[in-house]
């Protein structure tokens, strides 16, 4: 075999081999742009509607009906500026709604965290009787829906005279054994030298709790009280069982009865709506990692 | 290691006295800890648990100058032979049926999706999130307008259908139910993308290119790695999605013109565990409601652990 076949032989190989590769990028880049395509194509599926809110609340409210039907859906004319949203404010008194989910949720994300956490880090690294029967109990309770305990709880509720209250809206959802069966499994999951080694340095339970455990689970703190004000924030079920007037209602009440209040106007309400939120798309758009990673930790107990 | 082994050895000699008093005192730290979250826990979900099923054996009333009666099965035999709690109980079974497959498929293609290697994926799993982030009540007011009959999706129906099908989605009852379902699927889909999107990640790659290597095709490498590999997240996720199916309320309860409505149509579990101790203030049969809701909600729950089990026994 002399060396000029051997060298043409490779050659034709490699031009096959380029010609190969030249197929699959161009079947790389139609497959990419067919990707493109689809994902923009879901894209506007799910961006329509909240665009169609935020334009809707800077146009009269006939034409948010009017133009409903076509893409001037997405035009803000006539355009009349911040009205709905002092409209809302005025005639839907958000105001007095936002204040109270502030503070129904502010309470529930912030003594939720210190008291779950603190459960679950007993649960999770100290001694003591009764906690393998304690461990069994929070993990039974994971799968009671709250719906199951509802109509008994408004019973008790107003036995108490609590019901229309804003405590009656935040105190049942502070101890949540979701949460701290996340807290357990985190502080369970982090090494245990660090803990131990101030133990024997003399520091207590409490202190090692503060300045070493809970410093490390910031993770965990964050999906939690992401979680914690995501479900808070948008609550409904139980603001329509328990409040009866407009002082102590949370937004998502807020918004059903401004709905529901003629004369119905389209513009007043997309902009209660967007002012609604739009709190929520702001701790989406700044945690977005650990927002996603805390809905998708939820899903972790399967 | 050698810092345990030093603390366990200088203990030693004192012994017992100095292991008790630090043993007490975690003890103590300990009950400190958990005290807040147990007390809650009982005054606000154990509590009400022992007394749901107390109140569905009784006639207990919201507001009532009448003594408390113990009157046996009479709730149960009621809602059993009331036909508006098996039009409920039938709705959420529709609804569920339709939407917890529809809604899988859908976040497994999403999550397959966004799971590329493709420049900018992450802005778009941003986008399919974002409904989460949208109350479901908001959810719930935007979308009247969007499905009003001269609304955005009739629009859209009238180019595909040639105007055939424009059909007045939440005024009338044989459509108002499929309006719910695909509000629903648009708000939380990408609650199950971003579970399914985790477990696709922690399907080792080197299993995608021993499959290549052995010749599979796209289709096979999804049937025969993808799937098995994030088989028990499916379930969760099927499991969830059932649940969540059985809970379902906002919706119906702001979509149509009254809650559940029209005729009914959209009327669930909720809406009837709602009406009947809220607004009747019947606490004994809201309460035979609720336990009938857990039965639900534990079958389904015990289903799905059954099914992991079974995997795990064949491995």
């Amino acid at each position: 075999m002399s060396a000029s076949a051997v060298t043409s032989r490779t050659q034709t190989r490699d031009a096959e081999a380029a010609r190969a590769r030249e197929i699959l990028a161009r079947q790389q880049r139609r497959s990419r742009a067919i990707a493109y395509l689809v994902l923009i194509l879901l894209a506007v599926f799910f961006l329509f509607p909240i665009v169609f809110m935020f334009v809707g609340s800077f146009k009269t409210d006939t034409s948010v009906i009017a133009d409903s039907g076509s893409l001037k859906a997405f035009v803000p004319e006539p355009f009349v500026g911040l009205e709905n949203y002092q409209q809302a404010a005025e005639r839907g008194n958000f105001w007095t709604s936002f204040r109270n989910s502030v503070i129904i949720s502010g309470v529930i994300v912030g003594v939720g965290l210190i008291v779950n956490s603190l459960f679950g880090y007993a649960l999770a690294r100290l001694r003591f009787r009764g906690k393998s029967l304690l461990l069994a109990f929070v993990v039974a309770l994971i799968i009671v829906p709250f719906e199951t305990l509802a109509v008994p709880l408004l019973l008790i509720m107003s036995e108490l005279r609590w019901t229309n209250t804003l405590h009656a809206q935040f105190l049942p959802f502070l101890a949540q054994p979701l949460y701290i069966f996340l807290f357990y499994s985190f502080f369970l999951g982090l090494p245990k030298e660090l803990e131990e080694a101030a133990r024997i340095d003399g520091a207590g339970a409490a202190t090692v709790f503060l300045r070493i455990a809970a410093p490390l689970a910031k993770p965990a703190y964050a999906a939690a009280g992401i979680l914690m004000f995501l479900y808070s924030w948008g609550q409904f079920l139980w603001p329509v069982m328990i409040t009866r007037t407009v002082d102590v209602r949370p937004l998502p009440m807020g918004i059903a009865e401004f709905q529901g209040l003629p004369p119905t106007q389209w513009g007043d309400i997309m902009a209660y709506a967007a002012l609604m939120v739009i709190p929520l798309l702001i701790v989406f758009i700044i945690f977005q990692r650990q927002f996603v990673q805390g809905v998708a930790t939820s899903g972790l107990k399967g | 290691m050698s810092v345990t082994l030093r603390g366990g050895g200088s203990a030693e000699p004192t012994g017992s006295v100095r292991w008790r008093r630090r043993f007490t005192s975690e003890g103590a730290t300990a009950w400190l800890f958990s005290a807040p979250a147990v007390l809650l826990l009982v005054a606000f979900m154990v509590i009400p648990f022992i007394l749901a099923f107390y109140f569905s054996f009784t006639n207990e009333r919201l507001i009532s100058p009448r003594p408390t009666e113990w009157v046996g099965l009479r709730n149960y035999t009621r809602i059993w032979e009331d036909p508006v709690f098996w039009t409920s109980l039938g709705n959420n079974i529709v609804f569920s049926v339709v939407v917890v497959p529809l809604q899988t498929a859908f976040a497994l293609l999403l999550a397959m999706l966004v799971n590329q290697k493709l420049r900018g994926v992450t802005v778009f799993r941003t986008i399919f999130f974002m409904p989460i982030t949208v109350i479901m009540a908001a959810v719930s007011v935007i979308w009247i307008v969007l499905l009003n009959p001269q609304g955005l999706i009739n629009a859209f129906m009238e180019i595909v259908t040639f105007g055939n099908f424009t059909p007045d989605w939440l005024g009338d009852p044989q459509y108002a139910l499929i309006a719910i379902m695909l509000v629903s699927i648009w708000a939380s889909v990408g609650f199950q993308m971003v579970i399914l999107l985790a477990a696709l990640q922690d399907v080792p790659v080197t299993l995608y290119e021993a499959a290549r290597l052995d010749g599979a095709n796209t289709w096979q490498q999804f049937r025969n790695v993808t799937l098995p590999g994030i088989r028990n997240q499916l379930l969760f996720v099927l499991t969830i999605t059932t649940i969540l199916s059985f809970r379902l309320f906002d919706q119906v309860w702001i979509m149509p013109d009254r809650p559940g409505g029209p005729l009914d149509s959209t009327r669930t579990l909720m809406v009837d565990i709602v009406d009947t101790g809220v607004f009747d203030g019947n606490i004994g049969r809201g309460s035979a409601l609720s336990v009938v809701f857990l039965a639900i909600v534990l079958v389904i729950t015990f289903a799905q652990r059954r099914l992991i089990k079974q995997e795990g026994d064949v491995r």
